[in-house]
Order: C-alpha cells, then sequence, then structure tokens
C-alpha cells in the first residue's frame, strides 16, 4: 500500500485466507471411470480450486488444500462421477 | 450558440461535451428526460457512448462504477428513491477512489409521494466522501458538469462528484443557456485520468478485507485529506473556465453583495435566484444584507464562510430540508465552522421549502426582516433559533 494515497487494492494470492479446506466437512471424491471431461464442475466451483489436467486420465484435480466442501460440484455432475464423502 | 435548454437538457449538454463513454441509468421523475436526451445523441450518433440499462438505480450507479473502474468517463443521474437505492453503491464509489460524475435531480423522498423539490435527497449523502454542489441556473449545471470531471479526475482528488439541479424548478424549466464548442471543452478537459484500471489479465483485488484496520481508517483519512485538497482545485477549475467561456462562479462559494453588509443571507440552489431579487429589494429598502450561495456541501467551505461572516451582524441560513431531532443540514454546516474559525455571530435557521413548498423573494424578504427586525429590536433570539414557513406567510414557531 502507498504512503501517498490509501487505496483499497490487494493482489490476489493463493491461500490468503489460510487453508481453508480445514473447513470442509464433507469431501468431494471422483470417480474418474464416470467422469465424460465436460468440465462443468471446474465451471462452478465458487472457490475456483478445480483444475482442469489436459491428457490426463484423471481429467479434473481437486485442490483438497481450499476446497471447502460445498458440494457445488457433485451436484452439478451430469454423470454422478462426485459423490461427497463425510470427513473422517 | 446559445439555445433554449431545460436544466436537464443543459446535464445532458455537459455529459455529452465532457464525451462521456459510458452511461447508465434508471429512469426517475424529474430525472428521466436527462438520460432520455443522452440515448437521443447517442441514437444520431452526435455522442460516441454506450448505454447500459438497468433493473434499478443500485446497478445504474454500479454499472457507471463498473465502466469508470474499466477507465472509461462514465456518468449517471437520478433523483430521490433512486439516489437513496443507490446510497450503498455511493460509498462504494467514494472508496474507490474512482472518478465519476452523477446529476442528482433533487426530489423529496416520500412518504408521502411527492414529486417537487426539496434537498432531503442529496443532503443525506453528506457522509459518502462524493464531491457534492447545487447549481443555481441551467447554465451552471452544464458547466458544473464539465468541471465535475475536471475536478474528480485530477489526481489531488480522485473522488466522484455529484451536480445536483432543482427538480422542475431547473430540471423542466427552460432558460437560454451557452453551449460551448466542443474544441473549447477539449482544451478544457484533459484526458481521463484515475488511480488504477481494472484490466483482464492484471487481476486486482478492490475493497478486500483489511488485514490491519489501521489501513481502513488510513482510507477514510486520505478521502477526507482529499475533499480538503479539492478546494483548492475548485478554485482553479472555476478561474480556468473563466478564461476560456467568461463565465466565473466562486469557486466553492458566490457572493452577492456582500460589500459592506452588515447581515448575511446563506443559501445553495435554484432559490438563490430568488434571494438575489430579495437581496436588491432589501437594499433598496435600507437594509444592509449581503448572500453568500453556497456552490459547495462537500468540501464544505469553511473558511469562505467563517471570513465573510467575521464582520456579519447576523446570518440567516436557508434549509431546504431538516435533520430531525437536530436542525437543517446547511445551518449545522455553517455553525459548526463558524465556530471552528472562532467567529461568534447570531445565527438564524429557516427550514422552507420543504416537500416543494414555493418560496419566492417575498417570503424571503418576509424571513430576513422578521430576524433583522428582531435583532435591531433587541428580541433575538426569536421564540426558537429554528423556524418553520410554510408558505403563504405561515411561520412556526
Ligand atoms: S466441493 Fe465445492 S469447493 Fe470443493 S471442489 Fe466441489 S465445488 Fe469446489
Ligand atoms: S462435472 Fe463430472 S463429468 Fe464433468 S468434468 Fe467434472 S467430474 Fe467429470
Amino acid at each position: 500500500m502507498s504512503t501517498e494515497r490509501y487505496l483499497p487494492l490487494a493482489r490476489p494470492v493463493v491461500g490468503v485466507s489460510g487453508k481453508t479446506g480445514t473447513w470442509r466437512i464433507e469431501r468431494p471424491v471422483i470417480n474418474y471411470s464416470k467422469c465424460i471431461k465436460c468440465g462443468l464442475c471446474w465451471l462452478y466451483c465458487p472457490d475456483n480450486v478445480i483444475e482442469i489436467v489436459e491428457g490426463s486420465a484423471e481429467y479434473v484435480k481437486i485442490d483438497y488444500d481450499y476446497c471447502k466442501g460445498c458440494g457445488i460440484c457433485s451436484n452439478v455432475c451430469p454423470t454422478k462421477a462426485i459423490s461427497m464423502v463425510p470427513e473422517g | 450558440m446559445i439555445k433554449p435548454l431545460t436544466g436537464n437538457y443543459a446535464a445532458a449538454w455537459g455529459a455529452r461535451l465532457a464525451r462521456v463513454g459510458v452511461v447508465s441509468a434508471y429512469p426517475i421523475t424529474p430525472q428521466t428526460t436527462i438520460v432520455e436526451k443522452l440515448a437521443e445523441f447517442i441514437e444520431r450518433g452526435e455522442m460516441d457512448a454506450r448505454i447500459i440499462r438497468v433493473e434499478s438505480e443500485h446497478s445504474a450507479l454500479s454499472a457507471a462504477w463498473g465502466a469508470a473502474l474499466g477507465g472509461v468517463r462514465a456518468f449517471t443521474a437520478t433523483a430521490s428513491h433512486g439516489l437513496l437505492y443507490m446510497h450503498e453503491m455511493l460509498w462504494w464509489a467514494a472508496g474507490s477512489r474512482i472518478p465519476l460524475v452523477m446529476a442528482v435531480v433533487t426530489r423529496t423522498i416520500g412518504p408521502p409521494w411527492n414529486i417537487w423539490t426539496d434537498h432531503s435527497d442529496i443532503m443525506g449523502q453528506r457522509d459518502t466522501g462524493w464531491l457534492i454542489m447545487m447549481s443555481e441556473h441551467n447554465q451552471e449545471v452544464l458547466d458544473s458538469i464539465i468541471q465535475m470531471f475536471k475536478i474528480s479526475e485530477d489526481p489531488k482528488v480522485f473522488l466522484p462528484g455529484i451536480v445536483g439541479l432543482d427538480g422542475f424548478i431547473l430540471s423542466h424549466t427552460t432558460e437560454p443557456v451557452d453551449i460551448p464548442d466542443q474544441d473549447v471543452v477539449d482544451r478544457f478537459l484533459p484526458e481521463r485520468r484515475q488511480p488504477y484500471i481494472l484490466k483482464p489479465g492484471d487481476p486486482l483485488i478492490m475493497g478486500n478485507i483489511p488485514s490491519d484496520l489501521r489501513d481502513n481508517v488510513k482510507m477514510r483519512w486520505d478521502i477526507h485529506r482529499s475533499q480538503e485538497r479539492a478546494k483548492g482545485v475548485i478554485r482553479d477549475v472555476d478561474r480556468e473556465w473563466a478564461k476560456l467561456t467568461g463565465r466565473s462562479y466562486g469557486g466553492l462559494v458566490e457572493r452577492y453583495r456582500c460589500d459592506n453588509a452588515k447581515y448575511h443571507i446563506i443559501g445553495m440552489g435554484a432559490w438563490v435566484g430568488d434571494m438575489k431579487e430579495a437581496v436588491d429589494i432589501l437594499r433598496d429598502m435600507g437594509y444592509g444584507i449581503g448572500l453568500v450561495k453556497v456552490r459547495y456541501v462537500r468540501p464544505f467551505p469553511g473558511e469562505e464562510i467563517a471570513e465573510t461572516l467575521a464582520s456579519s451582524k447576523g446570518v440567516i441560513v436557508f434549509d431546504r430540508s431538516v435533520s430531525p431531532g437536530s436542525a437543517g443540514p446547511l445551518y449545522l454546516d455553517v455553525l459548526s465552522h463558524a465556530y471552528i474559525h472562532g467567529v461568534r455571530v447570531p445565527i438564524q435557521n429557516v427550514l422552507a421549502g420543504i416537500a416543494g413548498i414555493d418560496v419566492g423573494y417575498d417570503d424571503i424578504i418576509g424571513g430576513v426582516t422578521m430576524f433583522i427586525n428582531a435583532l435591531e429590536e433587541g428580541r433575538w433570539p426569536l421564540p426558537s433559533k429554528i423556524q418553520w414557513y410554510f408558505g403563504g406567510g405561515e411561520w412556526w414557531p
């Protein structure tokens, strides 16, 4: 922040609020045999923690450090490839 | 080029000449014809801008602000309930430090429903951080919109600004207005400047939760400091405009017949025209009276007012809105700044023109003579230092 002018600005960085994955009570688990690589889970994840890995058999990868377990990905998946499993 | 223009068309011309690139607004009486005129300019290809149609005033200001954040000169206009609905976004726009200009066509707030002018809507925005001014006539509306862009985009300021005009008295009344040539405005108004631009590929977060609350206080402090610095910018811009067009409004205040004045009227907005007429008549009647027209409510011209009032024997402040439980907001600012600058003088508050009650020069003369006579006969303070006027000679208390 500049000493000349006080602006309400910040740069986005990964994990600025800490490891939000610890908030999760249910974990989205992907059954890759059912995945048809549509990318909907990637599109809808509100935390932007799903990454598409082109050319991989595991087409979408979830970053569990920051996934809050909201279940939206599981909800939008057209083949029900993502199930929500209670955290142990 | 002199043309007959309503206050609203004068506002539209101001935005057009300032080369506004995005207009976003939602219709509300008595503002609507500003945006209608801008839509017409754009439709005819006379103005290179986009209109964003939205479903509410909250969105209207959000969209105009979004365009401004993206680096475009943006404009919106509203009134009354629409301005109240925008109120949250006024804080966001000022807090983001993004230059932007809005016309506010003042109108009473309900209930009951009422379309006539008073200043409750615009005075309710005083704490947001916006620059706020009121116009006396349609020429001042046009000139002030162009000036406000320059003031708002000055790096010493970088705050959004409101140009106010009284509903119907100015907005729907036609007056001859000099429309400056485009090249005059282009010489006056530099390329748009702003503290930062939000653009794809260069992600910035605006307004995230601060890690240190002191940074939050410093942002508020910086808005206050920039309002203070805006005073000099407003005066410079007024002088520069005068050089190009021959029209000067005095910057933050205009003093009318204040030389050797013993007493002073303070007012703001369209009825200042009636107050000038009242001053002329009162002078002819032998009253040594002058007028201070407040142009800017924010930043408030405390220094100029205190300087003028230092030699005054009595001051009467006309407010067109009230803060129930306290007094008229203009009166409160005058009182505070007189006190801050060590000026001790009887100051009377008249709450008039509220809900659009018509107030003419004769009503003003009635209030002023009542006050001055009470002072000179040793009867002041009157039963109350805050008087209400209901029109037709009816005063409470
Ligand atoms: S559970 Fe929610 S946060 Fe986690 S990956 Fe799915 S959509 Fe994203
Ligand atoms: S929504 Fe389901 S099918 Fe589509 S990419 Fe994600 S896991 Fe695969």
